[in-house]
């Protein structure tokens, strides 16, 4: 496994200054895009799921303000990540039109934007709900924004490994929220989110490659080749399925999650399988394939463990976990 | 200590463009929103939590 990229061996140097325009030229949607709203959304979903799973009654008023804090402290990281990264979102297709490198919006408005809604989402939370969720907020806004983004994302190809934590967060903070501790099905699903990050990235990069090339960032298959990174999406992919049956296994989830985490676990193996031993010509759509089924599976999860959590249907559950405490 | 009066002329300085006055109004509109949003937040959960708005656990 390389750790440390060879710089020396990647692509040119980054392109020069951005024109910005003056006056601002930029709307409130740009504004909104410096949040990285899919990502919100997915932060959204998955702090809702451990703030639904967990123990005991929250009131509906605390519990969406919990939520908005918690999509604001997200939305404050991705911000201060565009400040950072806008030298290399302008030398990828994918990110060449957010609103830095586009020159609608300066670095420093980006990054202020983002430390302001970092300090109101961390300090609120802490106020109007407990000390603990707060404190997670901000140190999960603090490993996205300075660990990942500063730090890993340029130096190593365990970059999204490393810094998939920061997405792993949530719904640990959503317990937090509900119940002021941290739970062992809050534990399992932060485990869930973060072996689920390599395969759904390194999916995305295999077809971007190019993209991650030119911007110099040393991911997998620019640094270790392909063949490479279709083989640790297998292996992460085999480590996955079975983490995402756990909380049904311990008894904290029921039978519909487990049959989904089954099935689904089954599917990602399959699919992940599938693009290790596709040929070159056709491995492309094998990855674009395993990008969006990641995607899928991570949301019916995590909508099971909802939807059963609602509806009171955990208590098919497998009694292991009862057998082991 | 007099102070003289000097005569200017009204310089035209930055003059927006439509588009320009079209955006500034759609980022004070958005900005009155988010405000709004925020005290109707601060207000729901105020209310919730009661006296005990201040008391917060660990």
């Amino acid at each position: 496994m390389v750790l440390l990229s060879e710089r020396a061996s990647l692509a040119a140097p980054l392109p020069g200054a951005v024109a910005y325009a003056e006056p601002s030229m930029a709307g409130a949607g740009d504004y909104l895009a410096l949040m990285k709203p899919r990502v919100m959304s997915l932060v959204v979903f998955t702090a809702l799921a451990g703030l639904v799973a967990a123990p005991g009654h929250m009131h509906p008023v605390l519990a969406f303000f919990a939520l908005v804090c918690i999509a604001v402290g997200a939305g404050s990281a991705g911000a201060i990540n565009m400040w950072y990264d806008a030298d290399i979102d302008a030398v990828m297709t994918r990110t060449a039109d957010r609103p830095v490198p586009a020159g609608r919006i300066r670095p420093g408005e980006a990054l202020a934007f983002g430390l302001v809604l970092a300090g109101f989402s961390v300090v609120f939370l802490g106020l109007m709900i407990n000390v603990l969720a707060a404190g997670l907020l901000a140190f999960t806004i603090f490993f996205y924004a300075v660990v990942y983004t500063i730090w890993l994302k340029r130096w190593t190809p365990q970059n999204i490994v490393i810094g998939g934590a920061a997405g792993a967060f949530p719904p640990v903070v959503g317990w937090a929220a509900a119940t002021g501790g941290i739970g062992l099905e809050s534990i399992l699903l932060f485990f869930i989110i973060f072996f689920w990050t390599p395969p759904h990235f390194w999916a995305l990069s295999l077809y971007r490659s190019d993209d991650y090339f030119r911007a110099n960032i040393p991911m997998l298959p620019v640094v270790s080749g392909e063949a490479e990174t279709r083989r640790q999406i297998l292996l992460y992919s085999l480590v996955l399925a079975p983490i995402g049956t756990l909380p049904w296994l311990l008894g904290t989830a029921g039978l519909v999650y487990g049959a989904v985490a089954i099935l689904g676990g089954l599917t990602m193996v399959g699919m992940a399988l599938q693009l290790y031993r596709a040929p070159k010509s056709s491995a492309e759509p094998a990855a674009r394939r395993l990008f969006a089924v990641s995607i899928v599976y991570l949301f019916v999860l995590f909508a099971a463990l909802l939807l059963e959590h609602a509806v009171g249907l955990t208590q098919f559950g497998l009694p292991f976990g009862r057998v082991f405490a | 200590m007099s102070l003289v009066m000097i005569p200017q002329q009204n310089e035209p300085g930055i003059v927006l463009t439509e588009e320009q006055k079209r955006r500034r109004r759609g980022r004070s509109i958005a900005i009155a929103l988010a405000l709004l949003a925020f005290v109707a937040l601060i207000f729901a959960v105020t209310l919730v939590k009661g006296p005990g708005v201040m008391i917060r656990p660990l």
